[in-house]
């Protein structure tokens, strides 16, 4: 089907958007949430399994308290209320990377309902309404070999392994976030950052998108001002950041234009690609399996102590939007800095780089922009260019010190994202040091000199500003690695100007 | 030397702590048995003689040098093929785990090996435990020593029947819905029930979770205490399992040997002594009765109003529980798959392994089950059997203010001639009629040999408190004191 898609100004002034997001959180507990496996990301297929999480006949759950811990402590700072009382549910349905073909997992009673997370967009705070928090076990991993597509449908052979079945995941969903208009993306973009952020600072995942420890669903419907909202769709596949905000905008585009065709919206999954942009239809949620939920019996009820809950509550840490505005103070920055900061998902980095031993300026001046400028030409975000803070900060102790000058950080940095080493190695490998030995220089001032006699007369007789070209030369012979600077008071000296 | 398999796991364990006999001998001679009888009795799936002359060799390594051994120690024992063992063969009665070795032990057989008993193989049953008569195994029916044309009780008939062939001293059963009491009641048996979550569940491939207990069978009801006190108490791995000690049932059943129940408060379930139980059997219980009576007990008759829909509710629960627990059973991991051949889609050979692997009876309770947990039908199947437990619970409670225990005929009716119920389920599901509500609430039960009907054994019931499990014990030792064990005519 090829439409064309209306353009995005005419979409968000004919129609008014709804989202709602899911998000999955891979818990970093050092064990599996019914059993004894470590949670490690790799290893060799199927080898950290055991009874319980392969699901072999007379296993049983015990559940995992320290993932109940950390789902309390995500609920809290969600602003959640904590279930007194709750348990776990079994969802049935086939599926081969399912050992048991039932999920562990949470249905009417979660541990936690009824929060908020409040998120910055554009200067404005928007209050997102969290439904609820609940605790599951991932599934493991299937590998369709022989098919066109790498789907289950058309490959000859499927492959399982099961060392992430088990592992402990949270879920929390928000719920519907209307009013948004044609900040939608952006808000939903923002949610999900903000959320990641929330969650690194309580140290419970190492939230990492691509090794899908962090996995987003995105709901996306249209309706017109006034009427009812529109049957929404569920957008998976959602791996990146940035494609957080594509997908919502994407498929606004693609159910207006639906709706601008007298068509109706499918209720169905949808799954985004990273490479299009776009969304391509999967199952119906019309003909959905019905999971068939009910307590599982073979769990306890969780009914997690007040007191311990008080007691997790007291010694959360500082939530990021307030620790950002402590880190804005201290580092000296407009709103209009920060938020450019904010947006190019650097805060950690530079708070991380400072913390190596960096002035703010400095620091902020690599990540958002010989560092920034290289994600967005790559596509990848601030966080996997390939440099640390430590490195960041080893760069710029080398120009303090006045061994590199700027052009020279810069092509070190290059190195450093190429993963060639650190700076100092690459400084020395590729020979990059500033001269600095002034007995060098001044043979190479004096040679420029003499190869420039009419030039040098003009300087002898006032004109300084002529010691450009000198400089020039100098810079030229030393092959950029001597300070501009340096070199230009040594013309000045030599020529008595 | 008397006949070492005539002994009970009492006289066994003595006779091997005083060196007179030793494991292997003992060992030897219930191999022997099981080599003479079991083709008329089919108790056995897999008897695993290295295994047990293995295991026997070493409880004698560790009384010759001078370990001190527990009241077990030597004594042969069956297990029941619902239970996980270690590299050896766990069909659960069916087609679909056939020739599945696992690769770890249940609680419970780790617990038989620390005492010291030597496990001869595992026996035979309903396939997955559903079923009353042992006619639904896959592998064919397990016969009643009493008389082999007819049923030796289900789901746990191989364990009953190699105790009544004398095949075996000790059996552990489960009982979801009466698998380890019927068989006990129609074998002229005793089997118990203990508590739900005093013993541990890991490794007892599941039918129903939040009923499945496992439980100790033997030929006397001390024997069958000393077993519930070796395999109970509480498992980590199980977290349904109450972390408390096992009550004293070795010390109750003692007291309940010496035949006074005086100040012993014991309630007739009115609705369990009417109508529903065939007349030999009621004949059997009143009598059990007056024994009872006469050793010093006080009885009194109590009502419990919803104990009838128990049978039912159980009908909704347990096949509800059964669809879930059973469908990791699919060819993927373990066990049989079908139709594999590099063309069929996964999910067909999914379908056709499961097609083929599970009878006609577990199919059944997994299509009930799978509707009464539909979306639209939850709530007046699933949720309306649950309300009813919550009402049985309390029917039981109360009772529990006016009397100790509660007692009942076991079963409706004595052991029924092979093949006479399996074309009509609810008549085969009337088995269960009277031992169900225990499973329901959770106590404990125990049926001990109260009398014949006919010339076949009469079970009596007593159901106790949760985790009360020494009253029962000290009933039914009481009535074995007054009224003897029964011994089946020669094979």
């Amino acid at each position: 089907m090829t439409t064309t898609l209306p353009a995005y100004d005419e979409v968000v002034a004919r129609y008014e958007p709804v989202i709602g997001l899911e998000t999955h959180v891979e818990l970093g507990t050092n064990t599996k949430m019914f059993c004894g496996c470590p949670t490690d990301f790799g290893g060799e297929p199927n080898t950290r399994v055991c009874p319980v999480c392969l699901g072999l006949p007379g296993s049983l759950p015990v559940a995992n308290k320290a993932a109940i811990e950390a789902t309390i402590r995500i609920g809290l700072a969600l602003n959640c209320s904590i279930a007194e009382w709750c348990r776990f549910a079994r969802k049935n349905y086939f599926y081969p990377d399912m050992p048991k073909n039932f999920q562990i997992s949470q249905y009417d009673e979660p541990l936690c309902v009824d929060g908020y997370l409040d998120v910055e967009v554009n200067g404005e705070m928007v209050r997102i309404g969290i439904e609820r928090v609940h605790l599951e076990e991932d599934t493991g991993k299937t590998l369709h070999v022989g098919g066109a597509t790498g789907r289950i449908h058309g490959a000859t052979e499927s492959l399982v392994d099961y060392n992430r079945a088990g592992i402990p995941l949270v879920e929390i969903v928000t719920k519907p976030i209307p009013g948004i208009g044609a900040l939608a993306p952006e808000v939903a973009r923002a949610y999900v950052t903000e959320l990641r952020d929330v969650l690194r600072s309580l140290g419970v995942s190492d939230v990492r998108m691509e090794e899908g420890s962090l996995r987003c669903d995105v709901n996306t419907s249209l309706n017109l001002p006034g009427e009812e909202w529109g049957t929404r769709t569920e957008t998976k596949n959602v791996n990146s950041l940035r494609s957080v905000e594509r997908a919502v905008r994407s498929e606004m585009l693609r159910q207006a234009a639906v709706l601008d065709a007298g068509g109706r919206i499918t209720q169905e999954t949808r799954h985004f690609h990273e490479d299009t942009g776009d969304t391509t239809p999967g199952r119906s949620k019309e003909t959905a399996t019905d999971y068939r939920y009910f307590p599982e019996p073979d769990l306890v009820p969780l009914a997690p102590d007040p007191v311990w809950v008080a007691e997790l509550k007291a010694v959360l840490p500082e939530l990021p939007r307030l620790h950002r505005r402590r880190l804005q103070e201290a580092w000296g920055l407009s709103d209009l800095d920060m938020q450019s900061v904010l947006n190019a998902g650097a805060v950690e980095l530079i708070e991380q780089t400072i913390a190596a031993g960096t002035s703010p300026a400095a620091a902020r001046k690599w990540w958002l922009g010989e560092l920034s400028r290289r994600a967005n030409e790559t596509g990848v975000e601030l966080a996997d260019i390939g440099a640390t803070p430590t490195q960041v900060a080893e760069l710029q102790s080398l120009v303090d010190a006045g061994k590199l000058n700027d052009k020279l950080a810069r092509t070190v940095l290059e190195g450093v994202v190429a993963g060639e080493g650190s700076p100092t190695e690459i400084m020395t490998n590729r020979g990059l040091e500033v001269v600095s030995d002034t007995g060098a220089l001044t043979a190479a001032v004096d040679e420029a000199i003499a190869a420039n006699p009419e030039i040098a007369d003009k300087i002898r007789s006032g004109k300084v500003a002529a010691a450009g070209a000198l400089v020039g030369a100098v810079m030229k012979t030393t092959r950029g690695q001597a300070d501009a600077k340096t070199v230009r008071e040594l013309i000045l000296a030599r020529l008595g100007a | 030397m008397t006949d070492l398999t005539r002994m009970t796991a009492t006289q066994i364990a003595g006779l091997v702590a005083a060196g007179e006999t030793s494991a292997v001998e003992v060992t030897q001679a219930h191999l022997d048995r099981i080599a003479a009888v079991d083709d008329r009795v089919n108790a056995f799936l897999h008897v695993d003689t290295e295994g047990a002359l293995a295991a026997a060799q070493q409880v004698d390594a560790r009384r010759a040098a001078g370990e001190a051994l527990g009241p077990l120690a030597g004594v042969p024992i069956a297990v029941k093929d619902v239970l996980t063992t270690k590299g050896v063969p766990t069909t659960v009665g069916s087609k679909i785990l056939e020739g599945w070795r696992p690769p770890y032990d249940s609680t419970i057989v780790q617990r038989l090996r620390a005492a010291g008993t030597v496990m001869l193989g595992k026996t035979n049953m309903d396939e997955f435990a559903m079923g009353s008569s042992t006619e639904y195994s896959a592998y064919g029916p397990t016969r009643n020593p009493w008389d082999t044309d007819r049923i030796p009780g289900g789901s746990g008939g191989g364990s009953a029947a190699a105790l009544a062939a004398y095949e075996a001293p000790l059996a552990i059963g489960s009982d979801t819905g009466g698998s380890i009491r019927q068989p006990g009641a129609v074998t002229g048996t005793v089997g118990a029930k203990p508590t739900y979550g005093g013993t541990s569940r890991y490794g007892l491939v599941a039918f129903s979770s939040s009923l499945d207990t496992p439980g100790p069978c033997a030929r006397t009801v001390l024997d069958a205490a000393l077993l519930h006190e070796a395999i109970g108490g509480h498992d980590p791995r199980d977290s349904t399992s109450i972390p408390a000690p096992v009550p004293d049932v070795v010390a109750a059943a003692k007291l309940g040997a010496t035949g006074d129940l005086t100040g012993v408060r014991l309630g007739v379930v009115t609705e369990f002594a009417g109508e529903g139980a065939e007349p030999g059997v009621l004949a059997a219980f009143n009598e059990a009765v007056d024994t009872l009576t006469k050793l010093g007990a006080e009885i009194v008759e109590v009502s419990c109003p919803h104990f009838k829909y128990a049978l039912p509710a159980y009908y909704l629960i347990a096949p509800s529980e059964c669809s879930s627990n059973l469908a990791r059973f699919d060819g993927v991991r373990f066990g049989l798959r079908v139709g594999d051949d590099g063309n069929r889609s996964l999910e067909e050979v999914m379908s056709l392994t499961r097609e083929a692997g599970f009878g006609a009876e577990v199919k059944r309770r997994i299509m009930i089950g799978t509707y009464a947990l539909s979306s639209g039908y939850y709530d007046a199947y699933y949720g309306q059997a649950q309300k009813v437990r919550t009402l049985i619970t309390r029917d039981f409670t109360a009772a529990f203010e006016r009397v100790d225990a509660l007692i009942s005929p076991t079963t409706p009716f004595v052991a029924f001639p092979l093949g006479a119920r399996t074309s009509d389920p609810y008549q085969m599901y009337l088995a269960d009629l009277f031992t169900i509500p225990t499973n329901l609430y959770g106590g404990p039960g125990i049926s001990v040999p109260c009398g014949l009907s006919d010339g076949l054994p009469v079970g009596l019931q007593v159901m106790a408190p949760t985790m009360a499990d020494d009253r029962m014990y000290r009933v039914a030792a009481a009535l074995e004191s007054a009224v003897g064990t029964f011994t089946p005519p020669a094979l």
